[in-house]
């Protein structure tokens, strides 16, 4: 087990990319695509959250502030400024990453209660921001997103949305295990288990902290572009604060730390909703329960207590 | 001038509210270093528990006991069924405990109740009182009276009686607390009733002038954190004058600023407490032994 090539770092990103390919062949309708990207387009977020929560321990409960921003930039970019959707994607990343580097600096110093309370107070600042900027947001009914457009060609098949997201999802997997697996990934493991230890050893703790914030920004950014993009339609709550307890309670699903478990708590949080219309009616109480019954008895999550049992078979 | 003071007076008794509700934030952290986010959905089980018993014809004093002995259960039943459980997981695992429990409470609220706005009888009828050309509802004085009634009631039973010492023993130091023969599981089940009553107490006096929905849970909740930080996180005096400040600039600004961005002003607190002043005003600076 000590020898580590390419092939086992990447193997979960290549079975995802397996399964992404092959499942359409199963698939009877266009629902099935529509579901599917959602799930994927979650997941990148749901990723980037992870590597903060899972890799550097740090929580974040206003990551869908970037999830809103992301969204909004796709629909002020064309509607106001007359930008293609791409552009303003690429520009809504970018413009979260700033945000993020510059409310990470003093916010990441933070520990604890007071960092999860100062990241979910930038969190409902950005919703309270887009709900009030009537004029630019549409206020509380939100706006409409117009289609994305490449190369002249309008994109609204939910096919082609499964494909778009889930190569975005894999490249964001692969960059992720490879982040894991770097002197960032390391030092933020470290980091994870003892700041005062890592800052011994010579790691600059503010610095890589906030690499890893402004990284998880950017994915949250993208997701929510898409998302929007997909929808065709953008509203505050797409940043509010269920929307950020949503994102913590699929990491924490699939299991803290675990790139696999991102799309696994991704999924389920997607799909339930789909499958049981009962989960509809009482969201916000069965997503409560399932959020403190996991941190009370699963505190791992399902990918990695499953990973742990077939450890425990094997020997 | 009369402007001034009509927001002061509206400021100090939102503020009167957002000071319980930072009371009870700083009662359970004092005894179990657990930041309670489901403390709003006291305030919110409170309010909604006695507006739906005077809708079903009891009396509202009877109305508002029960709900004040309902919720006081719910706040109890959260220690033993959910933080109890989880005992010595880290401070992050317990902050998404309680919003977990948040939900949960709004989700089964939301069943149970419905989603619209409601409001209760006013304690005090009568026509608004004059003082400078301000108008004061009398609903007011009731929300400030009370508010200094549970104020000062928390502080004689915590300063004069034995349980109450042994609440100051816990916070101080649990492990002390216990050699010397304190059931400390029995205090933090104390604070989290405490807690809870208080926070029906204050959903209670304010829906008669804010009106409540299943939903008014979160913002209390972190207003009254706010507060809880301003002060200084543990303190008693500083939750109460964080609670009536954080009620003040609100009021302020949502006279002379905008009211739109009201609801932004606490959180731009929170922030700017955070980043320079993370003891708060009345708090003692923690330095962390390695």
């Amino acid at each position: 087990m000590n020898v580590r090539t390419l092939d086992n770092r990447l193997l979960p990103a290549i079975v995802i990319a397996a399964i992404f390919v092959t499942l359409p062949i199963f698939f009877p309708s266009a629902y099935y695509f529509r579901i599917g990207a959602l799930v994927f387009m979650s997941a990148l977020a749901v990723v980037g959250l992870n590597l903060l929560m899972g890799f550097a321990g740090q929580v974040s409960l206003g990551h869908a502030g970037f999830l809103g921003i992301g969204a909004y930039s796709v629909a002020i970019g064309p509607v106001h400024f007359g930008l293609p959707s791409w552009l303003s994607l690429f520009g809504g990343a970018i413009l979260s990453g700033t945000i993020a580097f510059l409310v990470g600096r003093p916010i990441l110093r933070l520990k604890g209660h007071y960092l999860a309370v100062a990241t979910l107070g930038f969190g409902i600042l950005v919703a309270i921001v887009l709900t009030n900027e009537a004029n630019w947001t549409g206020g509380p009914d939100g706006m409409s997103v117009p289609k994305l457009v490449l190369f002249s060609w309008q994109v609204r098949k939910s096919e082609v949305w499964y494909w778009i997201a889930g190569t975005t999802l894999i490249g964001g997997m692969v960059l992720a295990l490879n982040l894991k697996e770097s002197p960032t990934g390391r030092a933020l493991q470290a980091i994870h288990d003892s700041e005062i230890a890592a800052s011994v050893l010579g790691i600059d703790v503010t610095q890589k902290k906030l690499t890893i914030f402004v990284t998880s920004a950017v994915y949250a950014s993208v997701a929510g572009s898409y998302l929007a993009l997909f929808n065709g339609h953008v509203t505050p709550d797409s940043a509010g604060f269920l929307r950020s307890i949503e994102l913590v309670t699929m990491v924490v699903l699939g299991g803290m730390g675990s790139i696999v478990g991102s799309l696994v708590g991704a999924a389920m949080l997607v799909v339930l909703p789909q499958v049981l219309t009962i989960f509809h009616e009482y969201e916000q109480a069965l997503l409560g329960l399932i959020l403190m019954v996991f941190m009370i008895f699963l505190r791992r999550g399902i990918v990695p207590s499953v990973a742990a049992t077939f450890v425990g078979l094997r020997k | 001038m009369a402007e001034l003071l009509q927001f002061v007076f509206s400021g100090l008794t939102v503020g009167a509210i957002y000071a319980l509700v930072a009371l009870g934030f700083t009662l359970i952290y004092k005894a179990s270093d657990i930041i309670n986010f489901a403390q709003g959905e006291f305030v919110m089980l409170g309010g909604m528990t006695a507006v739906f018993l005077t809708l079903g014809g009891i009396s509202l004093p009877l109305a508002a006991l029960v709900a004040v002995i309902a919720t006081t259960i719910i706040g109890l039943a959260l220690h033993r069924l959910a933080i109890e459980p989880a005992h010595g997981a880290s401070p992050v695992t317990l902050i998404m405990i309680t919003i977990g429990a948040s939900l949960f409470l709004r989700g089964i609220a939301q069943i149970i109740f419905d989603r619209r706005f409601h409001s209760l009888p006013p304690l005090l009828a009568g026509d608004p009182i004059k003082i400078g050309g301000a108008a004061i509802l009398p609903q007011s004085l009731v929300v400030l009276a009370s508010a200094v009634v549970i104020v000062t009631l928390l502080w004689v039973f915590i300063d004069r009686t034995l349980l109450g010492k042994a609440v100051i023993a816990t916070a101080a130091n649990r492990l002390a607390a216990r050699l010397i023969g304190v059931d400390t599981r029995r205090i933090v089940d104390f604070s989290f009733a405490v807690s809870a009553a208080i926070g029906a107490s204050a959903g209670i006096l304010i829906t008669p002038i804010a009106l409540t929905s299943y939903d008014v849970g979160t913002l209390l909740a972190l207003k009254g954190f706010a507060a809880a930080m301003l002060g200084g996180i543990g303190s008693a005096p500083g939750a109460v004058a964080g609670g009536l400040l954080i009620g003040l600039f609100e009021a302020l600004a949502a006279g002379y600023l905008s009211s739109s961005y009201k609801d932004a002003v606490a959180f731009l607190i929170i922030l700017a407490v955070l980043i320079f002043i993370p003891q708060g005003l009345f708090g003692r600076a923690k330095i962390e032994r390695v």
